[in-house]
């Protein structure tokens, strides 16, 4: 027999996912659009990209953007995080060209990323990196600043130097935060990926949906695209949630509910 | 001849600059602390007495006055003298056996394992090598503190209110197992507290330190053997002369 969270963590989405389908299909039947698909017709849209092979070729040109330009603001936004949260004079030199600039939306640096790399892979890569860098450097610069003094001053008692108090006691007991940080990160890089892709480049997910209406108004593959888009970001939300449940960092995350 | 004193402190004084005045903690306190013995600092809650501690851990630089540990002017925290605070002190991102093995880098594996294992039995926490703190209760967190000190073989412990935050029963059971482990580890401890009972209980002397600034009012020696009894005679005498002292009368 299933137990009450059995029906409450996977019959309640799945329900309310196919009340929304039912719904969308009605919607569509009722007001006898011509425009809009109906959830067979984007579904027989999938099926067709599948057929031409673009949908897992555009699938993994956008993870494969993503992959690139979120792994060297992981590579670059951690280290400088720490250095920020670890030394005040570099926090009171940088901080406030950081807080002008992670305002600006990654997708206003467009026309000066098409300017310096032209239309290439260059191009979103840039973006990408651009809108997940500044989340990490802030929360790995927070999680240093706010790691108990306690813990630092028991790290020097037992003798360790610097590097060593970095490693083994500042990082460990900022990495919570940097996880949330990382995991912010993630969703905006997939955010970014997509609207980069519908200007800067002629392959993946967002080209797809721009290059789908464009070309013969296939709002049936617009669609598929957004659901795409969707189950993607869904699955990269739910693996960086994991991280956070390993038994080193799950002391970060007390009283939050998963 | 009589040794020299394990912990000398001389004509200390501590003032803290604060926005347009300076506030004077600590004011001439002179205190020697002998090998092996049990000294409680008992003062008011915002005394300095936790100052006073920070400074002989070398973690605060005084503003006159000097420490001597072994005859030897301490310049700065060192692995031979651990500081251990309320059970909040423990590493969350480190199992029982990462944290008490935490201070132990410089061994080499064989001898690392030997003595956690040795230093996790100690303080009774066998079955739990691999438990996280937060699966931990608060008293087994403040063993764990402890456990994680004398891993390092320290020769002196400093030890700031570290029951203060455990229930009455707890500490109770904390108490005599810190006299159990100091019977099996023959340390130097300078306990801080606010708690009367809690200094009459541990102490071979009680400190009894004034308000701000904080002098040294008396030093009571607790002429009593262990196990101590809680309802004899002298406890009550020694515990009411320490309220006496901390000038706070017999019927609140």
């Amino acid at each position: 027999m299933p137990t009450r969270s059995d029906v409450e963590r996977v019959l309640l989405p799945l329900g309310t996912a196919a009340l929304a389908i039912v719904a969308w299909s009605l919607a569509v039947r009722l007001t006898h659009t011509t425009v809009f698909p109906s959830p067979l017709k984007v579904a027989a849209g999938l099926r067709e990209l599948a057929a031409r092979g673009v949908l897992w070729r555009y699938t993994g040109d956008s993870l494969r953007r993503v992959a690139t330009g979120y792994s060297l603001a992981l590579v670059l936004g951690v280290p400088a995080g720490l250095a920020l949260g670890w030394i005040p004079a570099l926090a009171s030199a940088f901080n406030p060209v950081i807080q002008m600039a992670r305002p600006i939306s990654p997708l206003a640096w467009m026309p000066l990323a098409i300017l310096w790399f032209g239309v290439s892979e260059a191009a979103p890569d840039l973006l990408i990196f651009l809108g997940a860098f500044f989340p990490i450097v802030v929360a790995s610069m927070n999680g240093v600043r706010s790691v108990p003094a306690m813990y630092l001053q028991a790290g020097r008692n037992f003798g360790l130097s610097t590097p060593r108090l970095l490693a083994r006691v500042v990082f460990p007991a900022a990495l919570p935060q940097i996880l949330v940080g990382l995991r912010i990160a993630l969703g905006i890089a997939w955010l970014v990926v997509v609207a980069a892709e519908m200007i800067a480049v002629d392959s993946g997910l967002g080209y797809l949906i721009i290059d789908s209406r464009n070309a013969g108004k296939r709002y049936d593959l617009v669609v598929a695209g957004m659901l795409l888009i969707g189950a993607i970001g869904l699955v990269l939300d739910v693996v960086a949630r994991r991280l956070e449940r390993l038994r080193s960092v799950r002391w970060g995350f007390q009283g939050e509910t998963a | 001849m009589t040794p020299p004193p394990k912990v000398s402190i001389r004509g200390l004084s501590m003032r803290f600059p604060t926005d347009g005045s300076v506030i004077e903690v600590l004011s001439s306190i002179d205190l020697e602390v002998k090998d092996g013995e049990l000294v409680c600092i008992l003062g008011p809650s915002g005394c300095g007495k936790s100052t006073l501690l920070n400074i002989v851990g070398g973690f605060l630089k005084a503003t006159s006055g000097a420490v001597l540990i072994d005859e030897q002017e301490v310049a700065g925290p060192d692995p031979r003298r651990i500081f251990v605070f309320q059970e909040r002190g423990v590493f969350p991102w480190l199992t029982v056996e990462g944290n008490v093995g935490f201070g132990l880098f410089r061994l080499g594996a064989a001898e690392r394992a030997e003595r956690i294992a040795y230093y996790v039995k100690l303080v009774g926490l066998s079955g739990f090598e691999n438990a996280y703190p937060q699966e931990l209760s608060g008293g087994m967190k403040q063993r764990l503190e402890v456990a994680r000190a004398l891993a390092v073989n320290p020769d002196v412990l400093f030890l700031d209110e570290p029951f203060g935050a455990l229930d009455s029963i707890t500490r109770l059971v904390m108490r005599s197992e810190l006299l159990r482990i100091r019977r099996a580890e023959k340390k130097t401890i300078l306990f801080v507290t606010h708690d009367i009972d809690e200094s009459v209980q541990l102490a071979d002397r009680v400190v009894v330190m004034s308000t701000r600034p904080a002098t040294i009012r008396r030093i009571v020696e607790i002429d009593m053997s262990h196990p101590r009894d809680l309802s004899s005679p002298r406890y009550i005498a020694l515990r009411d002369l320490l309220l006496g002292e901390i000038g706070l009368a017999h019927k609140i």
